[in-house]
């Protein structure tokens, strides 16, 4: 077995009413690949990742982490084994300053809660995690700045900053790039490159250069079903994609 | 987020507060005195209902339940059952059932969000008070019960201080809201108070970056009914008489009245808040008889006037200040 397998689906569905978002979807992130989620609006991509944080439950099917069948566990039960996800929607705590956004989300990993007499601003522990995170993703110039009051890019870079702070082992990044500047992105993708050889990542981005320049695996949903899964070539190659998807958005486009 | 001490002239502020309430009794005017003690107990009800409200984020609307069962232990106690008036035994007593039965609470009403939480809290401190208004067993009577009279002090043979007498009860209660007030600068600070800071600010990216939110709300819905225990026992000592209207609604609405006069999770918000409502209670109601309408216009105005509740004057005169001399 590859040890590099960090996390799996096994026929995993979900249905809203009768709309089946996910059909029995099979889908493995390895450590060291940059697994990309593609899809027209609707294909069933945030469910999925929604599925896979435990922000919803499946109706059927497994998911696997480690070997181990976690499909009923909560999403902070999941964040504790290794399972770090971004959102969309920027979900970051506005009122707090940029370093207690990080701070809180390294605290996750040693709650110490029992120390009510002592100031966790002053735990190096806290401030290592949070340290690191900040320098990855560039913000540590406005460490102490109010997180609402950042741009829209930086929040994003916050938002993956927070969940780096968890010293996750699977990213689950919906849309980082959603919203940001043409710069921004590139440092965006090149952090993401970074990322790659100690993580597992699964991305969902409609920015297809981005995809197609870090992505080592493809999967392609188009109505809640898993289209194809491959390589790059593989997926840029194939008939099926092409009418599915590919094909469609360059129609709309021209 | 509050740390222990962040300016100076806060500082000197505070140390200013104590030294005049810690001077006050000695003016001797009993009537005063006691109306202060009273104030100071409505400030330790509005601190422990403003862990909930203001840090976690949790509207609670039964409060006063736990306020009045802290008083009852009291009265059943020491004078219904006559186990015992010993104050080292009642008051934590108090505190602990308060908080037992805060936290099998706890474990229903925490599953509910909003709306569903302000009215299921409600609820729960309405059941609490027809058991204290008709179970015989539990004192009930809509008159409630005149207690026997105050806690003993007795440890041994030692009596370190009676609380009989006006001003030492006014220490008492006021060693135990300057200790509240520590506590909880503490506990803000804390991994635990961050976390609830965090709770309230986005409940669902704390879930989502590991933290069993339903057991730290719990653990802040427990802790912060065992305060509310506390206060009610105060309250009871200092009435020398319980009654069911302590666990009612309107006790309930006037904490968080307090709470949104003073300032909402603000540390000192609740004190200022059970200040001004209390004095303004005082000082209409010797002009008026129609004093709940100025108590209602007053408190309209303070609210238009000043969102952030009377604790963000401080702010206010800081601005104005920075901006002339800076």
């Amino acid at each position: 077995m590859n040890t590099n397998l960090l996390m799996q689906t096994v026929d995993l569905c979900r249905t809203f009413g009768g709309l089946a978002a996910n059909d029995r979807v099979n889908i493995s992130l390895r450590r060291g690949e940059v697994h990309a989620l593609l899809g027209p609006n609707g294909a069933g991509k945030s469910t999925l990742i929604n599925l896979l944080s435990g922000d919803i439950r499946a109706t059927s099917g497994q998911v696997i982490y480690r070997g181990d069948d976690i499909t009923s566990l909560s999403p902070h039960e999941r964040s504790l084994i290794g399972i770090g996800r971004s959102y969309q929607k920027t979900n970051i705590f506005p009122g707090f300053t940029v370093t207690e956004n990080c701070r809180l989300a390294a605290q996750s990993r040693e709650p110490r809660s029992g120390h009510i007499f002592s100031d966790a601003a002053a735990w190096s522990l806290y401030r290592e995690a949070v340290d690191d995170a900040l320098t990855h993703v560039g913000l540590a110039d406005v460490a102490d700045r109010r997180a609402g009051e950042l741009s829209h890019g930086q929040q994003r870079q916050l938002e993956l900053a927070i969940v780096l702070a968890t010293r996750p082992d699977v990213l689950l990044l919906d849309e980082p790039l959603a919203g940001m500047g043409h710069e921004e992105s590139l440092r965006m993708i090149e952090l993401l490159r970074g990322l790659v050889a100690s993580h597992a990542i699964l991305l969902v981005e409609h920015d297809m250069d981005a995809v197609f320049s870090i992505a080592n695996m493809l999967t392609v949903m188009v109505n809640g079903r898993v289209l194809m899964t491959g390589t790059p070539e593989q997926v840029r190659a194939s008939q099926e994609v092409q009418e599915a998807y590919l094909g469609s958005e360059e129609t709309h486009h021209g | 987020m509050s740390t222990l001490i962040t300016s100076p002239s806060r500082a000197v502020i505070i140390a200013v507060f104590f030294v005049l309430l810690a001077g006050f009794p000695q003016l001797n005017q009993d009537f005063y005195t006691e109306l202060v003690t009273r104030v100071m107990i409505m400030s330790i009800f509005a601190i422990s209902l403003d862990l909930l409200l203001g840090y976690t984020g949790l509207i609670s609307f039964g409060h006063a339940g736990w306020f009045g069962m802290g008083a009852y232990v009291f009265a059943l106690l020491g004078t219904k059952y006559q186990l015992t008036s010993n104050l080292w035994l009642t008051l934590p007593a108090a505190m602990l059932v308060t908080a037992f039965f805060s936290f099998l609470v706890g474990l229903f009403v925490l599953r509910t969000r909003g709306m569903f939480f302000i009215m299921v809290t409600l609820a729960f401190a309405q059941i609490f008070y027809f058991l204290f208004h008709d179970v015989k067993a539990l004192g009930g009577s809509s008159d409630g019960m005149n207690l026997r009279g105050k806690p003993t002090t007795a440890i041994g043979n030692w009596v370190p201080f009676e609380l009989t007498d006006t001003n030492t009860l006014y220490y008492f209660v006021m060693v135990l809201m300057a200790a509240l007030l520590l506590f909880m600068a503490l506990l803000l600070r804390s991994p635990f108070g961050r976390a609830l800071q965090g709770i309230r600010e986005n409940e669902h990216r704390m879930e989502a970056i590991g933290f069993p939110v339903f057991r730290y709300k719990l653990a802040a819905f427990t802790i912060s009914g065992a305060f509310a225990g506390l206060a009610g026992y105060l309250f009871a000592i200092l009435n020398s008489s319980v009654n069911p209207e302590m666990l009612s609604w309107h006790q309930s609405a006037d904490g968080l009245l307090m709470l949104i006069l003073g300032g909402m999770g603000q540390l000192w918000g609740g004190v200022i808040g059970a200040f001004t409502f209390m004095l303004l209670q005082e000082v209409l109601s010797t002009f008026t008889k129609q004093w709940h309408l100025w108590l209602g216009i007053a408190i309209v105005l303070i609210v238009l006037f000043l969102p952030g509740g009377m604790i963000s004057i401080f702010e206010r005169i800081k601005g104005i200040w920075k901006r002339r001399f800076a």
